[in-house]
C-alpha cells in the first residue's frame, strides 16, 4: 500500500467538487460543491470508480469522513443547527478551501 | 371439508398423479417472486456463478455453505458488544478506538470491513444510513432490514432525520444533535447506544437482551424492560 500523506488533516475545511463524471460514483451528488470539514482519515482504499469496473489494480487513494453542517446541505433544514451528516469521501473529491491547505 | 382444503395434514388423500385428468382439480395460483421475467443483473448473476463453478473457483457447496454462515450472523453479536461496553469502561475506550481488536477480545470476528463505533450521549444521537446502495455491517450483525434499503429511508434519513426517527417512535430532545453516517464507502458503523437508567445491578447477559438492532443502527434506543 503507497501513497503520497494524506492531504488534509483533521479539521480542515474542504469543498467537494462539483462534477458530475458518468459511471460508477461513490460522492453523494447531495454534498458536490459544499462545504465540510475533516473529521478523520479513515486510511487508503482501492479506488471505487476504478473497482468497479474490473480494474483489480486500482489505485490507492485516502479516503476521509468529512462532515457538513445539516443546513448548508439542504436550505429548508429544520433541525438543530449543530445537526451534521458525516459523509465518507476520496481524497481526489475535495479541494482545500483557501488560506486552509495543510 | 371438501377435497380442496388443504389444512388437513395426512389426511391429505388425493395424489397428484394424474392431476390433469381431473379438470375440477385446480389449486389456485399464488403469485410468486419467480413468475417476473429475470431482469438483467439476475442473468448476470446466474451465469457468473456458473461460470464460476464450472471453472472450478468456488464449489456450489462453498457458495451454499457461505450464505449459511452469513445468515447466522445476527444483531445479538453487536449486543454484546455494546453489554461489555456498558459494564466496562475500558472495553467501551478499546471498542471507540478499535473495533476489531476490541470485539476479538470477545471472540467475535468483526470480518475484512473496518466498522467505526459512533457513541450515543445525552447531547448526541447517532444514526446510520447508506444513501448510495445498502452498505451495512454485515459481517458484524447479519443482513440489513428491508427498511434500511428503501429509497425512502435513505433519502429521508440525511435530509429530516428527526421526522424519520419520530416516525421509528423516537422523539430525540430538540436540543441534542444529530450526527447522521453516510456510508458512502469502505467504512461501516455500528452505534453504540446509551445504556438506560433503571438498569443497575443488571448481568451483561440481561443488559445485551435490550439492545436490539434498530438500536445499533441509531433509529432507536434501548428501554429497560
Amino acid at each position: 500500500m503507497t501513497g503520497a500523506a494524506p492531504r488534509f488533516a483533521p479539521g480542515a475545511r474542504v469543498r467537494v467538487y462539483e462534477r458530475f463524471p458518468p459511471g460508477h460514483v461513490r460522492t453523494p451528488w447531495y454534498c458536490r460543491g459544499k462545504t465540510g470539514e475533516i473529521e478523520r482519515i479513515c486510511g487508503r482504499f482501492r479506488n471505487p470508480e476504478q473497482l468497479a469496473y474490473g480494474n483489480t489494480e486500482a489505485v490507492y487513494e485516502v479516503l476521509y469522513r468529512v462532515g457538513f453542517a445539516s443546513r448548508s446541505l439542504w436550505p429548508a433544514y429544520d433541525g438543530c443547527e449543530r445537526d451534521r451528516v458525516e459523509i465518507e469521501i476520496y481524497e481526489h473529491w475535495l479541494e482545500p478551501l483557501s488560506g486552509d491547505m495543510t | 371439508m371438501s377435497r380442496h382444503e388443504h389444512t388437513g395434514g395426512p389426511a391429505h388423500a388425493h395424489g397428484h398423479d394424474g392431476y390433469d385428468a381431473d379438470p375440477t382439480h385446480r389449486h389456485p395460483p399464488r403469485p410468486d417472486l419467480e413468475d417476473t421475467p429475470l431482469a438483467y443483473h439476475q442473468v448476470m448473476q446466474m451465469a457468473v456463478v456458473s461460470l464460476l463453478v464450472e471453472k472450478g473457483v468456488v464449489s456450489a457447496d462453498d457458495m451454499r455453505a457461505q450464505i449459511e454462515r452469513m445468515d447466522a450472523l445476527t444483531p445479538a453479536r453487536g449486543a454484546r458488544l455494546v453489554a461489555r461496553a456498558w459494564v466496562d469502561g475500558g472495553f467501551r475506550e478499546r471498542l471507540l478506538a478499535d473495533s476489531k481488536a476490541a470485539a476479538a477480545e470477545l471472540g467475535i470476528d468483526l470480518g475484512p470491513i473496518p466498522i467505526l463505533v459512533m457513541e450515543n450521549t445525552p447531547e448526541t444521537h447517532n444514526l446510520v444510513v447508506c444513501t448510495l446502495c445498502s452498505c451495512y455491517p454485515r459481517f458484524l450483525l447479519g443482513l440489513p432490514p428491508d427498511w434500511y434499503k428503501s429509497r425512502s429511508y435513505r433519502s429521508r434519513a440525511v435530509r429530516e432525520p428527526r421526522r424519520v426517527l419520530a416516525e421509528f417512535g423516537t422523539d430525540l430532545d430538540p436540543d441534542s444533535r444529530i450526527r447522521v453516517h453516510d456510508s458512502t464507502a469502505d467504512m461501516r458503523y455500528m452505534i453504540l447506544p446509551m445504556r438506560p437508567a433503571g438498569t443497575e445491578g443488571m448481568s451483561e447477559e440481561a443488559l445485551a437482551r435490550l439492545v436490539t438492532r434498530d438500536s445499533l443502527i441509531g433509529v432507536a434506543v434501548p428501554r429497560a424492560g
